[in-house]
């Protein structure tokens, strides 16, 4: 018979557990410190720290859903740039709303005549704030057209624009360029500023400026 | 390919049933009186089966305004133009074809907007393109544009005041 004793006896496995935990006293002497730059390196992994108009106008140009006012031939180049190649919804602009109340922009796409401007202006009263117009090609930014009998020479006589898209038609890769711009204008935003009441003191002051100019009715 | 139907044939056709309709021939076209206007479409319907307005415009010569309507016949595939002169600019007047042809309707509401030719008979005459309370015709060759009020400070105000205009 030799000296080997059966190793799942259970006499032997006490045995073993308790010669482990005595190992395991002798080598927990020290105790583990907090280490510090450990721990920070993975708070400013996964914690974001920025302003509150950095963050909120960076979620508003990242997501301006159009309104779809094509009225020319802009329009098919809008809609150029809202297909595959020239893709207008890696900017966030994939959603043309066919509804103004739930719009961020106006695209005013194509020639304006004044039979038109009416329902303009009503769409753009009727779009929430915040809004911006942008007037693409160089007929609605007042080029073409201007000793026409029909056609309003430059959209901003009807509402306030933010970016002006030349060409004729422009090119999606301009739209494109136009609408970067308007993103970068969006950044310099900010929180302070109340867009509603500006706004309307705008249109006071032009409202106040064009009786001042006594035109004859 | 349609066949143009010369102006000379079909004049003849129509002396022979309307002896004073036509004004003028030309090979390609045909000038008719406007009294005359409807009996000579419906003898054209009857006889050379022209059953289709394809346009109705005008053209302001400025001795007179021009009614231009291009007619075709589908069975046949022949095309016809005709002519309608109005000498008196302020009260042109022109029978209607939309007792013949409803498409004539929308179309002479256009010639009516941008000339001022005035279509006897028709349903519904008023503008089309133009707004409500727009003076004048814009298409006639005396038109002129009302000056378009400009903001102060723009160069097209200063260079009016400069020349001392309104």
């Amino acid at each position: 018979m030799t000296a080997t004793t059966f190793p799942y006896d259970p006499r032997e496995l006490d045995r073993r557990e308790g010669e482990e935990v005595e190992r395991l006293i002798r080598g927990s002497q020290l105790a583990y410190v907090d280490e510090d730059p450990f721990m920070t390196s993975m708070l400013q992994e996964n914690i974001l720290v920025s302003t509150v108009d950095k963050m909120l106008n960076w979620a508003r140009q990242s997501s301006v859903w159009p309104v779809a006012f094509g009225l020319a031939c802009c329009a098919i180049e809008m809609m150029a740039t809202g297909m595959s190649k020239y893709d207008i919804a890696r900017f966030g602009m994939e959603l043309f709303r066919a509804s103004p109340r739930q719009a961020d922009l106006m695209i005013v796409a194509g020639r304006l005549t004044w039979k038109m401007a009416p329902p303009l202006k009503r769409i753009y009263d009727q779009m929430a704030e915040p809004k911006w117009v942008l007037s693409m090609g160089f007929a609605t930014s007042g080029g073409t057209f201007i000793g026409g009998y029909s056609m309003v020479p430059g959209v901003n006589l009807i509402v306030p624009v933010d970016v002006y898209v030349p060409g004729c038609p422009p090119r999606p890769e301009t739209l494109l360029h136009g609408l970067m711009a308007l993103q970068s204008k969006i950044k310099t935003e900010s929180i302070m500023q109340d867009r509603l009441r500006q706004r309307e003191r705008f249109f006071e002051e032009r409202g106040n400026v064009l009786a001042g100019l006594g035109l004859p009715d | 390919m349609s066949t143009w139907l010369s102006g000379r044939d079909v004049a003849r056709l129509l002396r022979a049933h309307l002896p004073d309709a036509v004004e003028e021939e030309a090979d390609d076209c045909l000038a008719v009186y406007p009294g005359a206007l409807l009996d000579t479409c419906r003898h054209l319907q009857r006889e050379l089966a022209i059953d289709y307005l394809n346009n109705l415009t005008a053209v302001d010569y400025l001795d007179y305004i021009e009614v231009v309507y291009h007619l075709s016949s589908l069975e046949r595939n022949h095309l016809l133009t005709i002519k309608v002169r109005c000498y008196d600019r302020e009260h042109a007047e022109v029978p209607s074809l939309t007792p013949l042809w409803q498409g004539a309707d929308l179309q002479e509401r256009e010639v009516y907007d941008l000339f001022g030719v005035v279509f006897a008979g028709h349903p519904n005459l008023k503008r089309l393109l133009m707004w409500e309370g727009f003076l004048g015709h814009p298409l006639r060759k005396d038109f002129v544009m009302p000056p378009f009020p400009q903001p102060p400070g723009s160069p097209v105000r200063k260079r009016g005041e400069e020349l001392g205009l309104d």
